[in-house]
C-alpha cells in the first residue's frame, strides 16, 4: 500500500507511452514542475476548488442532457408518461423537457443534477469571490485574476437563467417576458436590442433555437477559456497564504501537489460529485411538469427565480413605480434597477482592485494575506455590501414570505424599502467596531497568529520577514502595514 | 516521508479498513445502480447509488491521503514576477527591429489595417438580420387591424355582456388571435353605478363590462390576481396593484402607469366587440412609447 510504491511499480508499458509522448513534446520538465508546485492550505482556499469541480459536473450532466433535450418551439400534442399533460398542445422543447423527466432512463436525475450543479456553483463562486475580497487576495499581482473572475461570474449567472429559459414552461416564458421587458426599457437602442435578440416581438420565432446555442456553445465556451485562463495565473503566481511561522510576502509554504494535494483534489471532486448526484436523485428541483407549457395569459403565483436572480428580483420590486417623461420620450422604471443597478454592481466590483489601491495608495506585491479584522474599513465596507444585497434578495422573495407569515405584501415592502436603506450602515459600524474591538482582543495575549511572525524561525531569513509589518496594527498607515515593494 | 509501508500499528489497520470498506461500499453501488438502471430506472434510487458510489471513492481517497501520504510542508521561493530589465530590453530590441521593417512600407502597413478595419464594419451589419426593425408591434395588438373585432374566450367563443359576473374575471382574446402575447384582456363587469369611467372614455363600456389590457404595465406579467373585495387587481410578479374601478390606475408596487383600456361595444349579434386598439401600448415602457402611440 502507499502511494509511493505505486509510483515506482509503473508498468513498462505506462513508462513507453510517457517516453513517446515526451519524444514529441519534450514535457518532462514541465511536468515535473507541475507535479512539485507548492500550494498553501486552509479550509477557505476549498471554495474555489468547489466551484470549479461543479462547473465539471455541470458541464458532464449539460453535454448528457442535449442529446434528448429538444430546442424547438414546433407545436406537439404531447403523448408521453405523466398523464396530467397528455393530450396537451405544447412546444418541443417542453415535450422533450418532460420525456427527459419521465422516459428517458436516469434523464429525471441527469436534469436535477445539472440544476443543482449549476445553483451550488454559483453559491460556491460567490463565497470564494467574498473569500478573495475579504482577505485582500484581489491586490497586485493578482488583479487580473478578479477581473477574469468578475466575467465569469456575470456569464454563469447570465448562463444559469437562459439555461432554465429553455424548457418553455410557464415559470421560464414568464421570465423571458420579464427580460424582454427590461430590454425594451433601456433608452434609445433598448427595442432594437430586444428585436435583434428576440428576432421580433416578444415572444419571438427563433427565441429557444437562439437561448440553445448560446446556453450550451457560446457561454460555455468563454466560460471554459476564462477557467482556463484563472488557473494558469494562479499556477504562474502561485497561490496567496496567510501569515504564519516562515512565511513571508517571497516564498510559498505548503504542500506539493504530487501526491497528497492531488489525492486531496480528487477526493474533493468525488465527495462533490456524490452529493450532487444524491441531491439530483433526492430533492427534487424544478419541477417543470407542475408548471405546464408556457401561455402567454397565464402565470403561477409565487413563482420564484434561481437564488442567484433573486437580487435582480428584488430590486425589481422594490424600486418605486417612477418613471421620467419629457419630449414624449421616457425612462420606465425596469431601467433602473435591472439596468442600471447591475451594471453599476458589476463596474463596481471589476474596479474594486484599482479603487482600493488608489485609496490606500498600497501598491505593492502581496502575496501574504490580510486577516479580515485587520482591515477594518474593507470589511466593514464589504459587510454593508453583502447586507444591501441580502435585503434585496429577500425581497425577491416577499410574496412568499407574506404568505408564509400571514402579513400583507405591502407592510413587507415598507420594511424591505427602509432596510435596504438602514441595514448597510447599521451593518458596516457593527462590523467596523466588531474589527477593532478584536483586534484589541488580540493584543495584550499576542493571539498565535500575531506572535506567528514576530518570533524568528531558523530557516528563514529574519531580514526578510522584517518587510511584513505584524499584521494586526490597524494604527498603521495602511500603506507600510504589509506587502514588499518590486519596482 | 511517512508513507504506508512501515509496520502497521493499530491506527493503520483501522485507517485501512475504513479505505477498503469505503471502496467496497462504492462497488456494490455500482453495481446496484447499474441494476437499477437495466430494470428501468427510478430517480431516487440511481441518486442515492450513484452518491454512494462517488462517496465511496471520495472517502476512500481522502482517508487514503490522510494517513499514508506524505504531508510535510516544503517551503519555496516566490519566482519573481515582473521580466528583468535585461529580458525587456532584448524583447524591445527585437520588436523594434520588425516594427522599422513595417515602417518601411508605412503606407503599405496603413492599407492594410484600413481594409482589415473596412472588413471589420462589413462584418457587422449581419447582426441586422437577426430581427426586424422594432415599432409596431410594440404599439399595436390585433384589436389595432381594420376590422372591429369580437373578443372571444380561450377557447375561441364570442362572449356576450350576459355572460359575465361581478366579481369575475374573463380572459378575452381578439377573434382569431387565441394565445397571442400581446392581446390578452381582462373583462371585469361591475354593478351600475360602480365604475367610474376617466374623463373620455364614458363610452368605453357595455352594459358595466370594462375591458383592461391583462399585461403589467411594469414588466409585463399578466395581471391574474383579482381581490375582489377591494376591487384591486394583483400583479403576481412583483406586486403592482391596479384599481379597477377607477382607470386601473396603480395604487401600489412598481407599476408606473394604468393597466391599458379597451373601448367596448356589442355588434347586431349582441357579441362584446373592440371599437379600436387598447388606450395605449400594452406591457411595459420603452424609450419612445410615448411617440409610437
Ligand atoms: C455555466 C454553465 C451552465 C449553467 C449555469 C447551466 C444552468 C442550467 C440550468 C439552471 C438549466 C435548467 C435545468 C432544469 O431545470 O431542467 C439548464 C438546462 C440545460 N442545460 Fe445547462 N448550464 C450550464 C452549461 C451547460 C452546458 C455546457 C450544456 C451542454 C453542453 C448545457 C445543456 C443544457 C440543456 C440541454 C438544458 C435543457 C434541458 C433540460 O434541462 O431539460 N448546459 N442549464
Ligand atoms: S410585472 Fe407586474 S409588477 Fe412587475
Amino acid at each position: 500500500m502507499g502511494a509511493g510504491s505505486t509510483v515506482h511499480k509503473a508498468t513498462p508499458l505506462s513508462r513507453r507511452t510517457a517516453r513517446w509522448f515526451d519524444a514529441r513534446l519534450g514535457a518532462a520538465s514541465f511536468a515535473r514542475k507541475a507535479l512539485d508546485k507548492v500550494f498553501p492550505d486552509h479550509w477557505s482556499f476549498l471554495l474555489g476548488e468547489l466551484a470549479l469541480w461543479s462547473l465539471i459536473i455541470v458541464l458532464a450532466t449539460g453535454v448528457y442532457l442535449t442529446f434528448f433535450f429538444d430546442a424547438s418551439t414546433e407545436e406537439v400534442v404531447y403523448q408521453g408518461s405523466y398523464v396530467p399533460l397528455q393530450g396537451v398542445e405544447m412546444t418541443k422543447a417542453y415535450a422533450s423537457a418532460l420525456d427527459l423527466s419521465f422516459d428517458v432512463r436516469a434523464g429525471l436525475m441527469m436534469r436535477q443534477i445539472h440544476h443543482w450543479a449549476a445553483n451550488v456553483y454559483l453559491a460556491t463562486t460567490v463565497v470564494h469571490l467574498m473569500r478573495i475580497y475579504f482577505t485582500g487576495a484581489f491586490r497586485r499581482p493578482r488583479e487580473l485574476n478578479w477581473l477574469i473572475g468578475v466575467a465569469m461570474l456575470i456569464l454563469s449567472i447570465v448562463n444559469g437563467f437562459v439555461g432554465y429559459s429553455l424548457l418553455d414552461d410557464q415559470l421560464s416564458g414568464t421570465g423571458l417576458r420579464i427580460a424582454y421587458n427590461i430590454a425594451i426599457s433601456v433608452p434609445v437602442g433598448g427595442t432594437w436590442l430586444a428585436s435583434l435578440f428576440f428576432g421580433g416581438d416578444f415572444p419571438g420565432p427563433d427565441l429557444i433555437e437562439r437561448l440553445f446555442v448560446i446556453h450550451i456553445l457560446l457561454l460555455p465556451a468563454v466560460i471554459v477559456a476564462l477557467v482556463g485562463a484563472h488557473l494558469a495565473l494562479v499556477a504562474r503566481q502561485r497561490h496567496t497564504q496567510f501569515p504564519g511561522p516562515g512565511r513571508s510576502e517571497r516564498n510559498v509554504v505548503g504542500e506539493r501537489v504530487w501526491p497528497t494535494f492531488a489525492a486531496k483534489g480528487l477526493a474533493v471532486f468525488l465527495l462533490t460529485t456524490a452529493i450532487l448526484s444524491a441531491l439530483g436523485g433526492l430533492a427534487q428541483i424544478n419541477p417543470v411538469w407542475l408548471y405546464g407549457p408556457y401561455r402567454p395569459a397565464e402565470v403561477s403565483s409565487a413563482s420564484q427565480p434561481d437564488w442567484y436572480m433573486g437580487w435582480l428580483d428584488g430590486a425589481l420590486r422594490l424600486w418605486p413605480g417612477w418613471e421620467i417623461r419629457a419630449f414624449g420620450f421616457e425612462l420606465p422604471t425596469p431601467f433602473y434597477p435591472s439596468v442600471l443597478l447591475p451594471g453599476v454592481t458589476f463596474t463596481l466590483l471589476a474596479l474594486w482592485p484599482f479603487l482600493e489601491a488608489r485609496f490606500t495608495k498600497d501598491r505593492r506585491e502581496h502575496n501574504l494575506l490580510d486577516r479580515p479584522r485587520s482591515r477594518p474599513l474593507r470589511t466593514a465596507f464589504g459587510m454593508s455590501t453583502l447586507a444591501f444585497y441580502t435585503v434585496l434578495f429577500f425581497a425577491g422573495a416577499s410574496d412568499v414570505l407574506a404568505a408564509t407569515f400571514q402579513t400583507s405584501v405591502n407592510g413587507l415592502f415598507r420594511t424591505f424599502r427602509i432596510l435596504l436603506l438602514v441595514a448597510p450602515p447599521v451593518a458596516g459600524f457593527v462590523t467596523y467596531r466588531l474589527c477593532r474591538e478584536m483586534v484589541r482582543r488580540d493584543r495584550p495575549g499576542a493571539s498565535a497568529e500575531a506572535t506567528a511572525v514576530a518570533p524568528a524561525a531558523p530557516d528563514d531569513g529574519a531580514a526578510r520577514r522584517r518587510e511584513v509589518a505584524p499584521e494586526d496594527a490597524p494604527e498603521h498607515d495602511p500603506a507600510s502595514t504589509a506587502g514588499v515593494a518590486r519596482r | 516521508m511517512s508513507d504506508g509501508r512501515e509496520p502497521p500499528t493499530g491506527e493503520h489497520r483501522r485507517a485501512e479498513l475504513v479505505v477498503a470498506g469505503a471502496f467496497v461500499v462504492s462497488i456494490v453501488a455500482a453495481l446496484l445502480l447499474a441494476v437499477v438502471y437495466v430494470v428501468g430506472g427510478q430517480p431516487q434510487l440511481e441518486g442515492t447509488f450513484l452518491g454512494l458510489a462517488l462517496g465511496g471513492m471520495g472517502v476512500g481517497v481522502a482517508f487514503w491521503a490522510r494517513c499514508f501520504m506524505p504531508s510535510d510542508e516544503v517551503t519555496e521561493e516566490r519566482p519573481e514576477l515582473a521580466s528583468s530589465e535585461d529580458e525587456v530590453a532584448a524583447f524591445t530590441a527585437s520588436f523594434e527591429a520588425g516594427e522599422q521593417t513595417l515602417a518601411r512600407r508605412g503606407l503599405l502597413a496603413k492599407l492594410g489595417l484600413g481594409a482589415l478595419g473596412a472588413l471589420g464594419l462589413a462584418a457587422v451589419f449581419p447582426i441586422r438580420s437577426l430581427g426586424p426593425r422594432p415599432g409596431a408591434g410594440l404599439a399595436t395588438t390585433p384589436f389595432g387591424g381594420a376590422g372591429r373585432l369580437r373578443l372571444v374566450d380561450g377557447e375561441g367563443h364570442p362572449i356576450r355582456p350576459g355572460d359575465l359576473a361581478r366579481n369575475q374575471l374573463l380572459t378575452a382574446w381578439p377573434e382569431g388571435h387565441v394565445g397571442a402575447a400581446d392581446a390578452p384582456t381582462l373583462l371585469l363587469q361591475f354593478d351600475p353605478g360602480e365604475f367610474v369611467p376617466l374623463p373620455g372614455r364614458e363610452g368605453w363600456t357595455v352594459e358595466n363590462v370594462v375591458a383592461y389590457s391583462k399585461l403589467c404595465t411594469h414588466t409585463g406579467c399578466p395581471v391574474g390576481l383579482y381581490q375582489t373585495e377591494l376591487d384591486l387587481l394583483l400583479c403576481p410578479c412583483h406586486q403592482s396593484t391596479f384599481d379597477v374601478l377607477h382607470g386601473a390606475e396603480p395604487v401600489f408596487g412598481p407599476a408606473a402607469r394604468p393597466l391599458p383600456q379597451l373601448p367596448l361595444d356589442v355588434d347586431d349579434q349582441g357579441f362584446l366587440i373592440a371599437t379600436a386598439d387598447f388606450s395605449a401600448p400594452v406591457g411595459g415602457g420603452y424609450w419612445d412609447r410615448g411617440r409610437s402611440s
